[in-house]
Order: structure tokens, then C-alpha cells, then sequence
């Protein structure tokens, strides 16, 4: 029932004392992790690491060519709005690529390769299993329907055959896990290979039933459902790195969970003020540290972002680092906090850096520097003229994510028109491609793109009136090892790989 | 700039005459222009973000963040037109218009802030434009599109009988959702107010369990046009009809009607 954990947080004696919300009876106990220094195990598998310099125009050894690899989803027009993707995630290795969407479908699509021996060679993703992960749900108590639409997936890193990610719509998060089945028994005494049963009178000999191969199923199992914590709507969860607990949070807390506990969670962030007429700002995302499972943070819609840390004490209110850049006066307009509003933040693998996406801006952090970020990319900078439009059409409200390449070297995010764009950190360099039919040959490289701000407009450029803002890439996903990356268009799953000479 | 206590019409602006040499006493009629047209922009800023506040989606709870950043908005041009004396004006204003109307508060106020007309015909966008340093235009990010804007609100300001009538309808139709919330809304905002305390009309709009969705479902299941039909049923079906224009099939014609029947009873005419 929604509500609970409030209701248990209200009884609670003392501030030092961890808020909990229970549904019912739990017969295991749930001690808050203490500081605990966990290698991950997660580390990438033997294959060879490749070059991950982005695309150029031309010209440098490292460059790379993205080229059109595959494209999954309707080809017509007319978009079904269950079909609309929304959110995109590769897992731990790679191998897999799942997709979620606004009907509450998980897809799962497979890397095959081609040449296992040769992990450069070209490889395909295919379907691997498709499941229904949420459904409607309709809150009687307040006479609002609850959407399936899946808002993240995250995979768990792999500790044995089966595969298990979590998933979340705005209310529930659910615990799948996916296994193959390639063999069955054969050769039971008492049952036929139909299922009915022989008449034990007419059994003469015994025998032990052995597993055969069969055609490969792959099965998706809910195995665990966190539900009834969050009064708001879940934004982001998160993968701690001991392997054991993850973070959820919506518009005004985060809550701690265990991955085998579902009947309780610890709230360890709450900016809900008493008097809900003196809201001002709400958490827009959350992620743990990748190394330090002590470490986490959370960004809000004044373009702030908190490092917190568990250790400190079992509320995590107040932050240990606070990450914020001070206003450039000149802009100031009435969009400027809105525009500052924070809608993605990711660390990076090395765990050193943290990246934020804002309407106009990708920003780097360092996770040592608290006043500015080291690095800036403007997106889409033409758009700030055009505040007061975007703003009309709701526009200036769409949480673009953003991410990072295997070794940290190129971020990407999306923009308008179904351009995404790239920036090598290194090399200082940027590059706007789109995701479309007309650039779907197989193997065809993608055209570098580019937006005319002012009048004078160049062959080939697009000029800024002509931006179709129905048409915006909001999740994006890269490898983790290798050049190849996952662009979702609204109904669409785009992939691009670099061209191997 | 201005000699306190005179008011200034928005079509006097382009009258002012230029003194050549006191530009600081009397800044030309460009800059007047510029400053009326910034208070317009405002104002439109204010109008829409109120509207979008109160468009809350009927059957999925509204993006919170959204609201606030939208609520945020409009408390920071509360703020600036505060400084300005803007907001006392247009107050006062509301306040004579509920006082002379004689429907509902709710549809007025909600006519009010689109339409810029009251009884008395007195234009909120008149203000007398005193001019604080720090209402420079060039610091006001608004795009050049609202040049072509600012002209059509000239002429709807100018045509009353047209903008009175015109903006009731399309209003009824964008407001049918929660009339009520926009007086709560706006009653948040005002300053000396004289009407009896107003609720905290952020709370209603941010709380967990908000009145008027109850209202809605009263409405709906006290209708007599759907017996089979559950109150749920009829949202979904409620839902199921887009925007889309429909056909004169007669199938269609009695779901039609039936809209036409919640309208009038959410709306309360």
C-alpha cells in the first residue's frame, strides 16, 4: 500500500536512526552494509581492447568511422505508443542489449559473432527474449493509473549462467532473471514424451531418463518484486558495487535496498520539505560509485549534484560534496533554471570523473573539484534562442541521457532531429550524426552532420527552423569494450559499429 | 525615468515625443516600446506557465518535476513584477473583476488570465512603465519570434469584444480539466488579498492525494448517460477518444454527445 514507509518512518526515535519501510513480517534481517572495500569482479572478459578514439572527419590514425550495423523496430511512420523505447542498456560484457518500452516490454537482443576467436569481426544483435516486464496498474487511492512504461534497466553483473537485470516503472522495480534452456530429460518410466502417463502395468524394464538436446529456449522469470516504497515516481536505480544492494530513486528519495529483500528498504536520502508549498527542487537522478560502495550521488533539478557517502551516518541529507557550477550572468533569462535542470548523471568507468547532462550542455566532472566542472560540450547551443518555444511545446522539459565509451575517452549524447553527437575528450574534438533510414545500408558510413545557427546556410547543413522535435534521441548506450553503440530513436533501435579495414 | 504617478497607455508609447537632450528624464519612444513589449513577453510567460500547471494530465499522476520547474518559474516572474509594481495592479484588477462577475470566480479568473479584459476595461497590460536598471531587455532571453506575437496581442488587446468571447470558448475547452485549481493557483501569488484566506495552492498541486480528482470521479460516476458502463470505463473511454476529429458516423455521434454531457457538468455551466 502506498504510504507504508512513511508511516514507519513517523515512529522512528532519533535523526542517527535508519528509516526503514516494511510491508509486512520479514523473517531474514537487513543490516545496513558498513564500509566495505569490494574489488569488483566484474572485469572485462580476455578480449582484445580496441582503439576507442571517435569518429573524424578524416585524417589521424585512431579515427573511427561509425557505420550503419542495424536497425530493429516498425519501419512505418505511424508510431504505436507502446512501442515507444525507453530506455536502452548494454550488460557487463556486452554480449547483451536490452530495450525497454513505454508498453512495459523488455527485448533482449544477443551479439552473435561471427568468429569467436576474432573478436573484431563484424557481429549481429538479435533477438534473444522478449517479456512483458510491468503491466498497468491502476492506484485506486488516489484515481491515477500507474504506467508500465519502463524508465531503467540495469544488468547485475553475472555470477553464473543465468543472466538477471532489474527493471523499474515509476512505482515497482522487479528482479528478472534469464536463462537459456538447451537440453531436457528424456526417457521417463512412467510419463510419455507428450506428458501422459503409462500404465505402470505395462512398464517391463527401468530405465534413467537422460537430457537431450533441444532447441535453445531462453526463459525470463520474475524473481523478486520491490514494490509499495516510493510514493513518487522512481527516475533512476543503481547497482552497487558490493554485489548485494542497489539504490532507487524518485522526485524526493532515494531508498537502499537488498537485492534478495523485498519486503523492506532503507530510505537514505528524503528532500521532501514538511510543508510541500516550499518544494522547489526534486532529484532528477542517482547513481553509486562504480568502485566505492560507500559512495553515491544525486543531481536535482537547480543543476546540483551530491556526493554522498554511507559511512557518514545512516541519512545521507546531508551531502559530503556538493557539485555546482555558478550562473553565467549573461544568460540569465527566466529559463535559466530550467535549462540548468540536471536529467543524467554517470559516472565514469574509471570512477574518477562524473558526467552531467543538462537541456544544453554535457558537463565533466571531477570528482575532487566541487566549483566547476573540468570540461564542457555544448550540445545543441543553437537552441538557446529558441528557449521560449521549446518551453511552449514542452520541449524544454525532455531528459536527454548521456554516456561514456569503454576507456572514457568520447561521450555521447542526443539531440533533436535524430542527431546524437559525440565529443573525444582527448582530441577535443566533436562530431553530430543521425540515425535515420536514409543512412541504413548495411556497412554505409554516417555522414557527419551540422546545424546552421544563423541565416547563411552551407549545402548539406540544416538550418534550425527545419529540426524536427518530434524526432529526439534521448537514450543512448555504448559497449563497454568495443565501438559499438545503441541509439533509440522513439520506435527504433539503431546500432553502429566502426568500419574494420 | 518616469515622473512618479503618471500612467502610461501602451498605445501612448509611440506619442512620446524624444527630447534630445534629456534622455535620462524621458527615454525615447523606442525604449518605451521595449520595455511595454518586455512586460507582454512577461506577462505571456506568466499566462502560459499558468496554464500548463493546471493542464494536468486527468488519469497518470503529472510529472513533478516538471511542475515545480514550472512553478518555479512563475514565482520568479511573481517576484520581478513584484519589484515592479506590476503584480499590484493586476491584482487589484482580479479582485474588481470577481467582485462584478457574476459566474463563477473560477471561470473568470481563468478567462481573465488569457483574455487581459475585465468589466472595466481596463487592460492588465497597462502598466505605468517604471523603469528599474535591471529590466534591461537585452536580459530577458526570449527569442525573436515574439516580435510577430507581440503584434497579435496588440490587436487582441484592441478588439475586445472578439478577445472576450473568442478566448471564453477555447478556454472552457483547455480548462475543462480543474477549474478550479487555477483560482487556487493564482490565489497562491497574490500578496494583499483580501479574500479570505487562500488555500496553499502548491499543496493541492503537489500533494499525494489532491481533492479534485475525487470531484472528477464523483462527476463520473453520478452520470446517467453510461449505465453499463463503469466510472473507469468511461475514463478510458474518455481517453480513447483523441484529439482527432471524428467522423459523423453514428456511431460516433452518441459517444459525442456523451462528451459534450461531461464537458458541461466538469466545466459547470
Amino acid at each position: 500500500m502506498v504510504g507504508v514507509g512513511r508511516l514507519v518512518r513517523e515512529g522512528v526515535r532519533g535523526s542517527e536512526q535508519a528509516r526503514t519501510s516494511r510491508s509486512h513480517d520479514s523473517v531474514s534481517s537487513f543490516h545496513r552494509p558498513l564500509a566495505r572495500v569490494h574489488n569488483p569482479t566484474n572485469k572485462p572478459g580476455n578480449r582484445a581492447r580496441i582503439p576507442l578514439a571517435m569518429a573524424g572527419a578524416g585524417g589521424g590514425s585512431n579515427d573511427v568511422q561509425w557505420c550503419f550495423s542495424q536497425v530493429k523496430g516498425a519501419i512505418d511512420d505511424d508510431v504505436a505508443e507502446a512501442d515507444i523505447i525507453s530506455t536502452v542498456e548494454f550488460n557487463h560484457s556486452g554480449e547483451l542489449l536490452a530495450t525497454g518500452d513505454k508498453g512495459g516490454r523488455v527485448v533482449i537482443f544477443q551479439q552473435e559473432i561471427e568468429n569467436k576467436s576474432q573478436p573484431q569481426c563484424r557481429s549481429e544483435y538479435n533477438v534473444y527474449s522478449t517479456f512483458q516486464s510491468h503491466e498497468p496498474e491502476f492506484d485506486y487511492l488516489k484515481s491515477l493509473e500507474i504506467e508500465e512504461k519502463i524508465n531503467e534497466i540495469r544488468w547485475l553483473p553475472q555470477k553464473n549462467a543465468a543472466q538477471f537485470l532489474l527493471s523499474t516503472n515509476d512505482k515497482t522495480i522487479k528482479l528478472w532473471k534469464i536463462s537459456e534452456r538447451d537440453k531436457r530429460p528424456e526417457g521417463y518410466n512412467l510419463k510419455e514424451e507428450d506428458g501422459r502417463y503409462i500404465d505402470p502395468n505395462t512398464v517391463t524394464a527401468l530405465r534413467v531418463p537422460v537430457f537431450r538436446p533441444m532447441d535453445l529456449m531462453v526463459e525470463a522469470s520474475p524473481r523478486r518484486v520491490f514494490a509499495n516504497a516510493h510514493t513518487y515516481h522512481i527516475n533512476s536505480i543503481s547497482i552497487n558495487s558490493d554485489h548485494e544492494t542497489y539504490l532507487s530513486a524518485d522526485d524526493l528519495r532515494i531508498n537502499l535496498w537488498h537485492q534478495e529483500i523485498t519486503d523492506r528498504s532503507f530510505n537514505i536520502v528524503d528532500i521532501k520539505p514538511a510543508n510541500m508549498e516550499e518544494l522547489t527542487e526534486v532529484i532528477t537522478a542517482a547513481e553509486f560509485h562504480p568502485h566505492q560502495c560507500n559512495t553515491f550521488v544525486y543531481s536535482s533539478s537547480k543543476g546540483t549534484i551530491r556526493l554522498c557517502d554511507m559511512r557518514a551516518s545512516a541519512l545521507c541529507d546531508t551531502h559530503s560534496k556538493l557539485f555546482e557550477e555558478p550562473e553565467d550572468p549573461s544568460n540569465r533569462s527566466f529559463f535559466s533554471e530550467i535549462i540548468s535542470s540536471i536529467s543524467d548523471v554517470k559516472f565514469s568507468h574509471n570512477g574518477r570523473y562524473m558526467m552531467t547532462r543538462d537541456y544544453l550542455s554535457v558537463k565533466i566532472w571531477d570528482l575532487n573539484m566541487e566549483n566547476r566542472p573540468v570540461e564542457t560540450y555544448q550540445v545543441h547551443e543553437y537552441l538557446r534562442s529558441k528557449l521560449c518555444s521549446l518551453y511552449e511545446n514542452d520541449c524544454i522539459f525532455d531528459k536527454f541521457e548521456c554516456c561514456w565509451n569503454g576507456n572514457d575517452s568520447v561521450v555521447m549524447t542526443g539531440s533533436y532531429n535524430n542527431f546524437f553527437r559525440m565529443f573525444d575528450r582527448g582530441q577535443r574534438r566533436d562530431v553530430t550524426l543521425e540515425a535515420s533510414r536514409e543512412g541504413s545500408k548495411p556497412r554505409q558510413v554516417l555522414k557527419p552532420r551540422k546545424v546552421c545557427a544563423d541565416g547563411k546556410r552551407k549545402k548539406d547543413e540544416i538550418s534550425v527552423d527545419s529540426l524536427d522535435f518530434n524526432k529526439k534521441i534521448l537514450h543512448t548506450a555504448w559497449h563497454p569494450q568495443d565501438n559499438i553503440i545503441a541509439v533509440a530513436t522513439t520506435n527504433n533501435l539503431y546500432i553502429f559499429q566502426d568500419k574494420m579495414n | 525615468m518616469f515622473p512618479k504617478g503618471t500612467k502610461r497607455k501602451f498605445s501612448d508609447s509611440g506619442d512620446e515625443p524624444a527630447a534630445g537632450d534629456e534622455d535620462v528624464n524621458q527615454p525615447s519612444s523606442v525604449a518605451v516600446r521595449m520595455l511595454s513589449s518586455y512586460s507582454l513577453q512577461r506577462q505571456s510567460l506568466l499566462d502560459m506557465s499558468l496554464i500548463k500547471l493546471q493542464l494536468c494530465h486527468m488519469l497518470v499522476e503529472p510529472n513533478l518535476c516538471r511542475s515545480v520547474l514550472i512553478a518555479n518559474t512563475v514565482r520568479q516572474i511573481q517576484e520581478e513584477m513584484t519589484q515592479d509594481g506590476t503584480w499590484q495592479i493586476m491584482t487589484q484588477a482580479l479582485s474588481a473583476a470577481n467582485a462584478a462577475a457574476q459566474c463563477s470566480a473560477d471561470r473568470l479568473v481563468a478567462t481573465e488570465v488569457l483574455c487581459r479584459q475585465t468589466e472595466g476595461g481596463v487592460t492588465m497590460s497597462t502598466v505605468s512603465p517604471q523603469a528599474p536598471t535591471s529590466y534591461l531587455p537585452g536580459t530577458f532571453g526570449m527569442d525573436p519570434c515574439w516580435e510577430e506575437e507581440n503584434g497579435e496581442d496588440e490587436e487582441e488587446d484592441e478588439d475586445s469584444e472578439e478577445c472576450g468571447s473568442g478566448s471564453e470558448e477555447g478556454d472552457s475547452d483547455r480548462l475543462v480539466e480543474d477549474s478550479r485549481t487555477a483560482e487556487q493557483v493564482f490565489g497562491t501569488f497574490e500578496i494583499k488579498n483580501p479574500a479570505p484566506s487562500p488555500d496553499p495552492a502548491l499543496e493541492e498541486l503537489f500533494s499525494d492525494v489532491d481533492a479534485s480528482y475525487y470531484d472528477l470521479d464523483t462527476v463520473l460516476t453520478g452520470m446517467q448517460s453510461a449505465p453499463k458502463m463503469g466510472p473507469y470505463d468511461l475514463l478510458e473511454s474518455l481517453s480513447s477518444h483523441g484529439p482527432s476529429p471524428l467522423s459523423s458516423s453514428t456511431s460516433c455521434r452518441s459517444d459525442l454527445n456523451e462528451l459534450d454531457h461531461i464537458m458541461e457538468i466538469i466545466v459547470g455551466s
